[in-house]
């Protein structure tokens, strides 16, 4: 097991070396996170470990990839895709326009079952979803479009619950891959690593989607993240969450009023 | 705060529980006095599911507030406090939650294992930790984790439980301190 100390001196390695700055991140889930892959690529000291990692420029990359949680699904809480398809979608379907970012993005599954809602609205040829991600290994695979077949049936199943009434193996080619989704989907997608510790704004959005990324952020942090969000929108933007977090006794609260039951705000002010 | 009243006494209890162990709950429950110098905490194996009916039915049956915990909310003493579906529960030093949707652990999210080894390193002597009923190996290594950190590992008596093997396996893993039925989980909280 790797001390508390220990961590520190990582931390403080991964910022100097490599501007990495994980020193707001939730210490509870990073803690295990670390333990996790030291255990898994079979170190048995510290020392071992660290200077692993400061002197080994490709190991960097697994570090952050494994450390950082990229588990994603596709219309993951099917209650928050409906609210999207009945209430959100049809107001951005005003605009000429209509710019989304998916902040923390991961592997892409959220923005794909974006994008297949925008197709079903008929708003996708007039919307460009930014999708960004800390890790450019996993933009790698969200660009690829290729999802394991094993998830299929699963993803079909929230879609239908989402509301979803096309035939949902449609969206996407099976072969010895996976389930490659259209490139009609892919089309309006653009990529690039972002990372909302140090890096701005870059645009302005009508919806911001960042749903189980500031679970794994501290309090500080997460007050960070909701100014660049907030400083990234325009009047009466969207601004999506996971299901348990939330921007109650947040500094920019007053700024945002609550739609519906989802954790979906729209900034009034 | 002033409307919070009771001190803390600094201690947590978290209850783990699968299969069989619902039952369980709602006997004990409604027995827990009110008010409570502690918190507790449940983790159960349930379906993924968004709803709060869980909090609602035991919040029908206690004058302890039950609440499903949001990301980075603080312990409180005299709340009951549920694990919500499809995340991990971690405690963090500064004795608060914190939620984390990484990969599933003994098959489990969210997993009684995660819970009680991080409270274990958030708490210490002040966490017990309660394993019910369950069909899993889940909770047997929290158990033992807890314990070398100095805490209380109390375990449903797995002749009284619906699904005896997860008592089973954390009694074969861990010197357990206390091996209970349901008359005396309620003597023993309420002595905490």
């Amino acid at each position: 097991m790797i001390t508390d100390n220990e961590i520190g001196i990582l931390l403080n390695d991964l910022l100097e070396s490599y501007g990495y700055d994980f020193n707001y991140y939730s210490k509870a889930s990073l803690t295990r996170r670390i333990n996790r892959l030291f255990t898994l690529d079979k170190f048995t000291d510290f020392a071992t470990f660290r200077v692993h990692l400061l002197s080994d420029n490709n190991y960097i990359k697994r570090f952050v990839e494994e450390i950082t949680v990229n588990v994603t699904e596709m219309f993951r809480d099917s209650s928050f895709y409906k609210a999207l398809r009945t209430d959100i979608l049809p107001v951005l379907g005003t605009h000429p326009f209509i710019r989304i970012w998916h902040a923390g993005c991961s592997t892409g599954e959220e923005v794909y079952s974006m994008a297949i809602l925008l197709h079903e609205a008929g708003l996708l040829h007039k919307s460009l979803l930014y999708a960004t991600d800390i890790n450019p290994g996993v933009l790698e695979k969200a660009k690829s479009g290729i999802f394991p077949l094993g998830n299929m049936k699963s993803y079909s199943e929230n879609y239908i619950a989402s509301g979803g009434i096309d035939d949902f193996s449609s969206y996407y080619t099976a072969n010895y891959e996976g389930g490659k989704f259209n490139q009609e989907l892919r089309e309006k997608m653009i990529y690039s690593t972002h990372n909302l510790v140090s890096d701005r704004s870059f645009n302005e959005f009508h919806l911001i989607v960042c749903r189980n990324v500031l679970i794994y952020f501290d309090k500080e942090l997460q007050e960070r993240v909701f100014t660049l969000f907030d400083g990234s929108m325009g009047k009466l933007a969207y601004l999506a969450l996971g299901s348990k977090e939330t921007i109650k006794f947040s500094d920019i609260q007053d700024k945002f009023t609550q739609v519906g039951k989802e954790k979906v705000w729209r900034k009034i002010k | 705060m002033e409307k919070n009243k009771i001190i803390h006494n600094g201690k947590i209890v978290v209850i783990g529980g699968s299969a069989g162990s619902l039952e369980v709950l709602l006997q004990l429950i409604p027995e827990i006095k009110y008010p409570l110098s502690f918190a507790i905490i449940i983790v159960l194996h349930r379906k993924n599911s968004a709803d709060s009916s869980l909090a609602d039915l035991l919040a029908a049956k206690t004058k302890i507030p039950v609440t499903e915990i949001e990301d980075k909310e603080p312990v409180l003493a005299n709340h009951i406090y549920l694990a919500p579906g499809d995340y991990h529960l971690l405690f963090e030093k500064n004795k608060t939650f914190s939620l984390d949707f990484s990969e599933k652990v003994n098959y489990s999210r969210p997993s009684i294992d995660v819970a009680f080894e991080t409270a274990a390193d958030a708490f210490g002597a002040d966490l017990t930790c309660l394993l019910l009923s369950g069909a899993n190996a889940d909770g047997s290594a929290g158990t033992r984790h807890a314990k070398n950190s100095g805490g209380t590992v109390a375990v449903q008596n797995p002749e009284t439980a619906g699904s005896p093997q997860m008592p089973s396996l954390a009694i074969q893993h861990t010197k357990v301190d206390l091996i209970l039925n349901v008359d005396q989980m309620i003597t023993f909280i309420n002595a905490l």
